[in-house]
């Protein structure tokens, strides 16, 4: 029987939901780090936003591969989520699914919907505007040393982004904690996917991805609460 | 013991079927779930009704055939036991239970609660064995050295009974469980090595052949299996689906 090719077969496209959620995974860590030196130092928060703004490698290359990780990873997630649904059209009477299996683990495509609307939000806050700062209005930001339009900007940008707006902020917070039941049973199950899978390192991902879940979400909770309330 | 009995009752494939509710009475908490079945059908012959069409056969739990989704879940509450080892003790009198087929678009119904299941038979016909010479000349397995863990999980993967309830509770009804267990059978012993990588290609290519959904790693098929099948296989499946197909196995 012939090979069924890229991403043909359900093993194949479960592997590349894996790939992309660990890239993503990882991301979300460098994110969230980054992003937490706002609540010690604006300084050094300026400074590795500039670097991460200006660096090739990240803007060029990283920043790429990020875009078509995301859309790999939501379209990927709607096409087997259409083609779980139509593997069983009469669906029961009575079906209990939280006898066998997690509320997280069960809900992926609903947690994962809220994440992709979240996002629409975040770059509307923030990826929109810088792109159209450098690569639109074509400023750069090596030269312009202002407050709000240089290229130390960024500190600047996010507290504005909080500044009085409660409704930015729990927006924020509830997308988070939709991210932590994500990833809750996405950081587990990527590795399953991938074949990654022994008895003595699994409970230890298990572990990792529950403590995973919790930080990173917490973390970026924390800051968004954080530019909230000290502008109040 | 008494019971209201929610059963979905369909003619055959075409027809649209419906959940239909029957009172039960004089039920033991000894009987199994098949006796209780069997009870329900004796009075809907003496009434002159159409019995319930269900598929049993050992009554021991090895055989596979019975597949009844009961309260929501396959083979009912009970956990690492077959429909026919369900005992009525497990639900309380006045109770009401809902019974319905293995719900499915690769196990379409044929009558009731019987569905058709040929598509597992598929899987194994792709792959699911190994050549070897039977003209007399075979080589005594026990020849063979095996390591004892290889042995013990390839025992413990052939214990499926290929009773889809893998696929029956599965949300997505995906049939990985059952697949990656017939394959790991015998891509764990020496036996199965030779095929393995097409072994693996070509069963996984008819599992998606036939309409089973994507595993999401819910891990239910694991609770729900009455031989409790674990989900290791599904990644040593994984494994050798993606190593095969890298290599460019066809």
């Amino acid at each position: 029987m012939a090979n069924q090719g890229l991403l043909g077969s359900t093993i194949a496209r479960k592997f590349a939901m894996a790939l992309s959620a660990l890239f993503l995974i990882v991301f979300l860590l460098q994110h969230m780090s980054i992003n937490m030196l706002s609540v010690f130092s604006a300084d050094t928060f300026n400074e590795v936003s500039h670097f991460m703004g200006t660096f090739w490698l990240v803007q060029y290359v990283m920043q790429p591969i990020l875009i078509f990780g995301v859309l790999l990873h939501f379209i990927l997630g709607f096409i087997l989520e259409y083609k779980n649904w139509s593997s069983r059209k009469v669906k029961y009477a009575n079906y209990k699914g939280s006898a066998n299996a997690s509320w997280m683990s069960r809900n992926m495509i609903y947690t994962g919907a809220v994440i992709l609307l979240f996002l629409g939000l975040h770059f509307y806050d923030f990826w929109i505007p810088e792109i159209a700062h450098k690569f639109v209005e074509g400023k750069d930001s090596f030269i312009e040393n202002g407050v709000a339009d240089s290229g130390y900007r960024f500190y600047h940008e996010l507290r504005h982004k909080f500044d009085g707006d409660i409704v930015r902020m729990i927006l924020y917070v509830v997308s988070f904690i939709f991210l932590g039941l994500h990833l809750n049973h996405g950081f587990e199950s990527a590795f399953q996917s991938m074949g990654a899978r022994s008895k003595k390192y699994t409970p230890i991902i298990k572990k990792l991805g529950t403590a995973y879940s919790i930080l990173i979400p917490l973390g970026f909770i924390v800051i968004a609460v954080y530019h909230y309330v000290t502008q109040l | 013991m008494k019971l209201l009995l929610k059963i979905w009752r369909q003619n055959g494939p075409q027809d649209k079927g419906k959940m239909v509710d029957y009172n039960v009475d004089g039920i033991e908490g000894d009987m199994s779930f098949l006796e209780m079945m069997d009870v329900l059908n004796s009075q809907l012959i003496e009434k002159g009704d159409e019995p319930v069409i269900f598929d049993h056969d050992c009554r021991e739990g090895i055989c596979g055939s019975c597949s009844m989704f009961i309260n929501g879940e396959a083979h009912g509450p009970g956990r690492n036991v077959t429909t026919c080892q369900l005992h009525m003790r497990s639900f309380k009198d006045g109770e009401t239970i809902f019974i319905e087929p293995w719900r499915a678009e690769a196990f379409p119904v044929i009558k009731d609660l019987m569905v058709d299941r040929s598509a597992f038979d598929r899987i194994i016909q792709a792959g699911g064995y190994v050549s070897v010479n039977t003209s007399g000349n075979t080589q005594d397995a026990n020849s063979l050295p095996i390591p004892k863990e290889d042995a013990d999980l390839a025992f413990d993967a052939a214990t499926c009974i290929g009773c889809g309830a893998c696929v029956a509770t599965c949300k997505n009804a995906s049939a990985m469980l059952f697949t990656s267990a017939k394959i790991s059978q015998l891509s764990l012993l020496p036996q199965g090595q030779v095929e393995a990588k097409e072994r693996v290609i070509n069963m996984v290519n008819q599992m998606d052949l036939e309409g089973f959904g994507n595993c999401t790693n819910t891990g239910a098929c694991e609770v729900e299996c009455p031989k409790g099948i674990s989900l290791d296989n599904i990644a040593r499946m994984n494994r050798e689906y993606l190593s095969a197909t890298a290599k460019g196995k066809k």
